[in-house]
């Protein structure tokens, strides 16, 4: 329990914990001290000067060491000569603050006349007006007019590329240093830093590509003045000008909280449009950050290749239809099939169900596309409600099996880095060192094939990265696909779970197993009920109608494309003609996550609700609609007019879900820090949640039943590679994404030099290697950080 | 002056050259120390003496070793060899010329708080100097004074050199340690001070070139010995660096308490072409300047006594300033070096020095805009009480006093 400090600021006596700033104390009562440099998730630096206030403290005489009272016999205060500034001094018990004296408002009217000498009138043009805290301070305790000679001010370039996706004007940096701090303290990214001294400190970046973190848009959100923007929003609008709309990312599991600002524009006949991508606070998913991928990806929604309409094949051609046509083709092929239902794991909750209750009702089987496994273990050993990474520290543990967190989940990684930070036990259990390696108590490394018989090691209790797991107070495992297919995360899945169970980490809130799933709803399709298909070429080649919606097997894989081709009729509801729509017989446009509202549920098992940002393509229809349709014609009572009568199904159908309401989704409740109000300065560009901060699921009530485990199965001879994910991969959606082409990897096997040399093999070479039991082209590239003898592949 | 305590090559032209400093009873201090006292006990004799530190501050040398918790570990110390103040170069004579007296003095300092590693850090125009420094660290090793066991005692050391980059700003201590741990030269918040959390986050002790140099004698020959040189408030010799428009320009070594008169007519040769003397800067750049009136001539030369007057002796680096020179022409050098040299970290400082030297320029040039003068004392006094380190606060002492002491030469009435 921390202690207590009693002190007055501003005439209000509050109490605040022990080593709370001033500045956050002073937050918390109300009384709004101007900033710059501070933030509050990171550490103080008492740099732009603007947070000075007055501080007193009682007096205590030097000789007896008591405290001095004066005639009333309250403790006398005494003012240091100088002001303090509030961002870097702790709270003290009977400190008085005074932050609206004649000398503090001197103090503030000085430093931002410092500030503006040669900061560029550039208000008119700048991005950042009407949402700037450089112009809110200025406004409210600035100088009207500038003393300094317009023929001194310093001219510098306005135009500084810092890579291609974060653009510096040099005249507006304030060097307030938010953006360097963040980078190499928060992200563990140092790749751009100060450069210079004295009025010519500037930033610069350091790596090549430039800017190279997949966190580099966050600087653009804490940047006080508008020298830091963004590719996609530079000139793009007015603050005031745009609508937020929240929205949950639809690239990863992690469900990062995103607010859309869209606007309508003339340009696109009317129509709303994205403008940019603000991360939306949630303490405990994503706090107020969001990758880059979740920033910039969204461009593919408005890529001019979108399906606009129904396709029929007719005369071995695809041909357009109306949708009265094409649903009702759809329903006549359906009926009294057994359909096969293959699903994508982008898809909503509320999608994902209607078209489970189709294929249920058909007596069909509804196969979750995915290659990773474990999701009955995951729907009942996963957290509970009450769970928040962010509250993970000392005493409690946590195991990142076979995942690169970096790439497959950043948010994880930048949450799990800080709870090691806190002190939580970290066990990184992986074939190949990870960006999370240097932050973990344990890094262990298996041999390929052996990560089975290393989480059993662990089961033993044996060794110090085993105690350390046991004894934790409250223990997490994130368990992934790096490297592994669905046989492998089957095994992960079902030995973490095993281990949880026996050290007794799970039905407890803060305890239990988090899967790293590929896509942002896969955790939602298996508590729906959904399983992955075993052999999926096999389950194709074999059904009669085969209903894809949200997934592109025939682009990912040649051998599933051959698969496709065998399969009967083929019904696809897509974004875009795929490999798998140019196989189907019927084609449903389908929209955007951007452009439909409705829930996803995180791989922490959190469901969140998000809203249409802009209007929908025409004649596009959102996939719980265009599923609802085709049930009504089979006379199944399905709603497709609105989610939350769909959800309402859900939450009565499925167990996980019994309770929950739309609505309840919604419900927002304070955080802290208070970063989203009209005092952005203190934390950034708004953050404002005011559409709800989501909803646990339930912990399951049955005992957990770990299902027999398949067979290992050896690896196979040959140059065998193993998959591995990248954050920015060439997938169908982000390869049409402009602002990330330059960042996209390459379709790689990456192993060691001397591996390398020993295969014959040279650097941009075209190699066959065996990837996830086929063959794969891939190019060599080199890598001297994987151990000898290993080697991965962009899945 | 009988004879030279500091700058012993004067006394001694060879004392340069190891064998020649032992016979001269070089290492005496250290053998003792180590032999026959605790840390603790050489700590107590350097605060009894007195010694206060050289490099500007005038802190209690002995009282800055005692707070170096107990419960942290390791120690380090680190020599302050930046001597970058302009009008100070009498580090660079005992450096060069007196080096062995200056490690032994490290040494020992590293003996009393129970370091294991000592640095010296150079500012990056030294480098011949840290060339030789580092020679001379091997003789000490090969010579069984420094490395494992030293002496047949179970204290273990080893110095190391470090060469800045050619910035001011990194012999403010905080922004020295940053620059040895590889960042970039900027003065760090304080609280947490040096002593509990330094070099690498531990307890560190920063001592001027000077001031350790000072040591082995206090060590050697004892608390009471020191306390007979000097004043009571200032106890020892000092090295004063005298530049400026004197005839004699140099390092003179001197107890404290002699007055500027003396320093400038009987050591200094008096001013240049005999001139009137008009002013003095007893602590460099970072001073206040004060009028050579018969008061501040006859002032003593101790902390105290300058203190007393409204100045600062600092460093010691005394420029002496005569009719010939037009204050505003000078504050323009003083600014534009502060403007030069700041680190840019804290916004007064940074925009605060910037901006002076434009007016500066125009002040100097004799083409000031109506309200410059006034505006060039607004400035400065803006940025007073507001930076993050003292070089910002420094920058302005030269620029208030001469508005204040000598408007005549800045147009005003």
């Amino acid at each position: 329990m921390t202690k207590q400090i009693t002190l007055t600021i501003d005439n209000q006596v509050i109490t605040a914990p022990e080593g709370m700033l001033i500045v956050d104390a002073a937050k918390q009562a109300g009384v709004n001290i101007p900033v710059f440099c501070y933030h509050p998730k990171m550490e103080p630096v008492g740099m732009c000067r603007m947070c000075l206030v007055d501080v007193g403290r009682p007096m205590v005489d030097r000789a007896t060491g008591q405290t001095v009272l004066d005639a009333d016999g309250r403790p006398k205060i005494g003012f240091g000569p100088k002001l303090e500034t509030a961002c870097t001094t702790p709270v003290s018990e009977g400190m008085v603050v005074i932050t609206e004296s004649e000398k503090v408002k001197a103090a503030r009217k000085d430093v931002l006349e410092f500030l503006l000498t040669s900061h560029p009138l550039d208000c008119p043009v700048c991005d950042k007006g009407g949402e700037c805290p450089l112009q809110n301070l200025t406004l409210a305790h600035g100088p009207g007019e500038s003393r300094f000679l317009y023929s001194d001010k310093q001219h510098l370039n306005k135009r500084v590329p810092l890579g291609e996706l974060i653009f510096l004007d040099r005249e507006r940096c304030i060097q307030c240093g938010r953006c360097t701090r963040f980078q190499h303290d928060v992200v563990d990214d140092p790749v751009i830093g100060f450069y210079q001294r004295g009025r010519a400190l500037e930033i610069v970046t350091l790596s090549e590509p430039g800017f190279d973190s997949i966190f580099s848009g966050n600087t653009t959100d804490i940047c006080p003045v508008g020298a830091l923007t963004t590719a996609d929003f530079r000139f793009g609008a007015r603050p005031w000008e745009m609508k937020p709309a929240a929205s949950i990312c639809n690239h990863c599991p992690v469900g990062c909280n995103l607010t859309f600002n869209v606007r309508r524009e003339a340009a696109a006949n009317g129509r709303t449009v994205i403008k940019r991508v603000l991360p939306r606070q949630n303490e405990q998913v994503n706090e107020i950050w969001i990758c880059d991928k979740g920033r910039f990806v969204y461009q593919y929604t408005e890529s001019p290749d979108r399906l606009t309409q129904p396709l029929i094949r007719k005369n071995g051609e695809l041909v357009p239809a109306s949708w009265n046509e094409a649903l009702d083709l759809a329903a006549q092929k359906l009926k009294g099939s057994q359909p096969l239902l293959l699903a994508g794991g982008r898809l909503s909750n509320e999608a994902l169900f209607n078209l489970r209750q189709v294929t249920e009702a058909l007596g069909g089987q509804s196969r979750l596309y995915t290659h990773m496994s474990g999701g009955d273990i995951a729907v009942q050993a996963g957290l509970t409600a009450g769970s928040n990474l962010g509250a993970l520290g000392k005493g409690d543990a946590i195991l990142v099996v076979a995942s690169d967190l970096h790439a497959e989940a950043p948010l994880w990684w930048l949450r799990v880095k800080q709870a090691a930070a806190r002190g939580a036990a970290l066990i990184v259990l992986t074939a190949r060192p990870t960006r999370l390696d240097k932050f973990a108590r344990f890094a262990l490394r298996y041999a390929p094939g052996g990560e089975g018989a290393a989480l059993t090691t662990l089961l033993s209790g044996e060794g110090e990265a085993a105690t350390a797991f046991a004894d934790a107070q409250n223990a997490i495992v994130f368990y992934g696909s790096d490297g592994l297919d669905w046989v492998g995360t089957e095994r992960v899945a079902r030995l973490s779970a095993e281990l949880l169970d026996k050290t007794g980490h799970l039905g407890r809130p803060n305890n239990g197993l988090v899967p790293v799933w590929p896509r942002a709803n896969d955790q939602g399709a298996f508590e729906l009920g959904y399983a992955p298909a075993t052999d999926l070429p096999a389950a194709l080649r074999s059904a009669a109608v085969v209903w894809i919606a949200a997934a592109d097997p025939a682009g990912d894989d040649p051998a599933l494309a051959e698969a496709l081709d065998a399969a009967g009729f083929v019904m696809v509801q897509e974004l875009f003609l795929t490999e798998t729509a140019r196989r189907a017989d019927i084609v449903f446009p389908a929209q955007a996550f951007t452009e439909q509202e409705g829930s996803f549920t995180s791989g922490e098992r959190r469901v969140q609700r998000f809203y249409p940002a802009v209007s929908p393509l025409p004649d596009t229809r959102p996939d719980f609609a265009i599923t609802a349709q085709v049930g009504q014609r089979l006379d199944l009572k399905l709603a497709d007019n609105a989610v939350s009568l769909v959800f309402d199904q859900l939450a009565q159908v499925v167990p996980a879900f019994n309770g929950l309401t739309f609505p309840a989704l919604a419900e927002t409740a304070p955080q802290w820090p208070e970063i989203a109000r009209s005092d952005l300065y203190y934390g950034g560009t708004s953050y404002d949640n005011q559409q709800g901060l989501g909803v646990h699921l339930a912990a399951p009530k049955a005992p957990l039943h770990l299902p027999e485990l398949s067979p290992a199965v050896p690896l196979p001879a040959g140059l065998v590679a193993l998959p591995v994910t990248r954050l920015y991969d060439q997938g169908a959606l982000i390869a049409r994404t402009e602002l990330l082409r330059g960042r996209l990897s390459p379709a790689a096997v990456w192993m060691h030099p001397a591996t390398a040399e020993q295969q014959g093999l040279s650097e941009g070479q075209s190699v066959e290697v065996l990837l996830s039991g086929r063959k794969a082209s891939r190019t060599v590239c080199l890598d001297d950080t994987l151990p000898q003898g290993l080697l991965i592949a962009l899945r | 002056m009988t004879e030279y305590l500091l700058l012993r090559h004067r006394d001694l032209p060879d004392i340069d050259q190891l064998p020649i400093y032992r016979a001269n009873g070089g290492f005496a201090a250290f053998e003792k120390a180590l032999k026959t006292q605790q840390p603790v006990d050489v700590l107590n004799t350097v605060k009894a003496s007195g010694l206060r530190g050289r490099g500007g501050a005038g802190f209690p040398t002995g009282t800055k070793w005692s707070f170096l918790p107990n419960t942290i570990w390791p120690h380090y110390v680190v020599a302050n060899a930046d001597e970058s103040e302009p009008g100070t170069f009498k580090d660079r004579e005992i450096l060069e010329r007196n080096p062995f007296q200056f490690l032994e003095g490290l040494m020992l300092a590293c003996f009393a708080v129970q370091a294991q590693a000592g640095y010296i850090y150079l500012r990056g125009e030294f480098w011949p100097l840290a060339q030789k420094l580092n020679q001379r660290i091997a003789e000490l090793e090969q010579a069984g004074l420094l490395g494992d066991h030293i002496l047949g005692t179970d204290y273990t050391l080893r110095l190391y050199t470090h060469l800045g980059a050619g910035a001011y700003i990194c012999g403010e201590e905080t922004a020295l340690l940053e620059s040895i741990e590889g960042k970039l030269g900027q003065p760090r918040l304080r609280p947490p001070f040096p002593a509990v959390s330094g070099l690498f986050g531990k307890p560190t002790v920063i001592n001027n070139v000077e001031t350790l140099t000072n040591v082995p004698l206090i060590v050697d020959r004892g608390a009471d010995w020191f306390k007979t040189l000097g004043t009571e408030d200032s106890p020892g010799v000092k090295i004063f660096s005298l530049s400026g428009r004197i005839n004699r320009p140099g390092n003179y070594e001197l107890p404290f308490g002699v007055t500027f008169r003396t320093l400038i007519d009987q050591y200094g040769g008096g001013i240049l072409g005999g001139k009137a003397v008009k002013a003095i800067m007893p602590a460099g750049a970072s001073s206040t300047i004060l009028v050579a009136d018969d008061r501040t001539l006859d002032t003593p030369m101790d902390y105290k006594s300058v203190a007393a007057i409204g100045g600062q002796l600092g460093s010691a680096s005394v420029i002496i300033l005569d009719e010939t020179v037009n204050m505003a022409d000078l504050v323009n050098q003083t600014v534009h070096f502060f403007k030069h040299e700041s680190c840019g970290k804290c916004t007064p400082c940074r925009e605060g020095t910037y901006w002076m030297a434009h007016i500066t320029d125009r002040l100097a040039a004799g083409q000031p805009s109506p309200q410059d003068a006034a505006l060039l004392g607004s400035v400065a006094r803006q940025m007073q009480n507001k930076c993050l380190c003292a070089l910002g606060e420094f920058s302005t002492m030269a620029v208030v006093s001469a508005l204040e002491k000598f408007p005549q030469d800045f147009g005003i009435s």
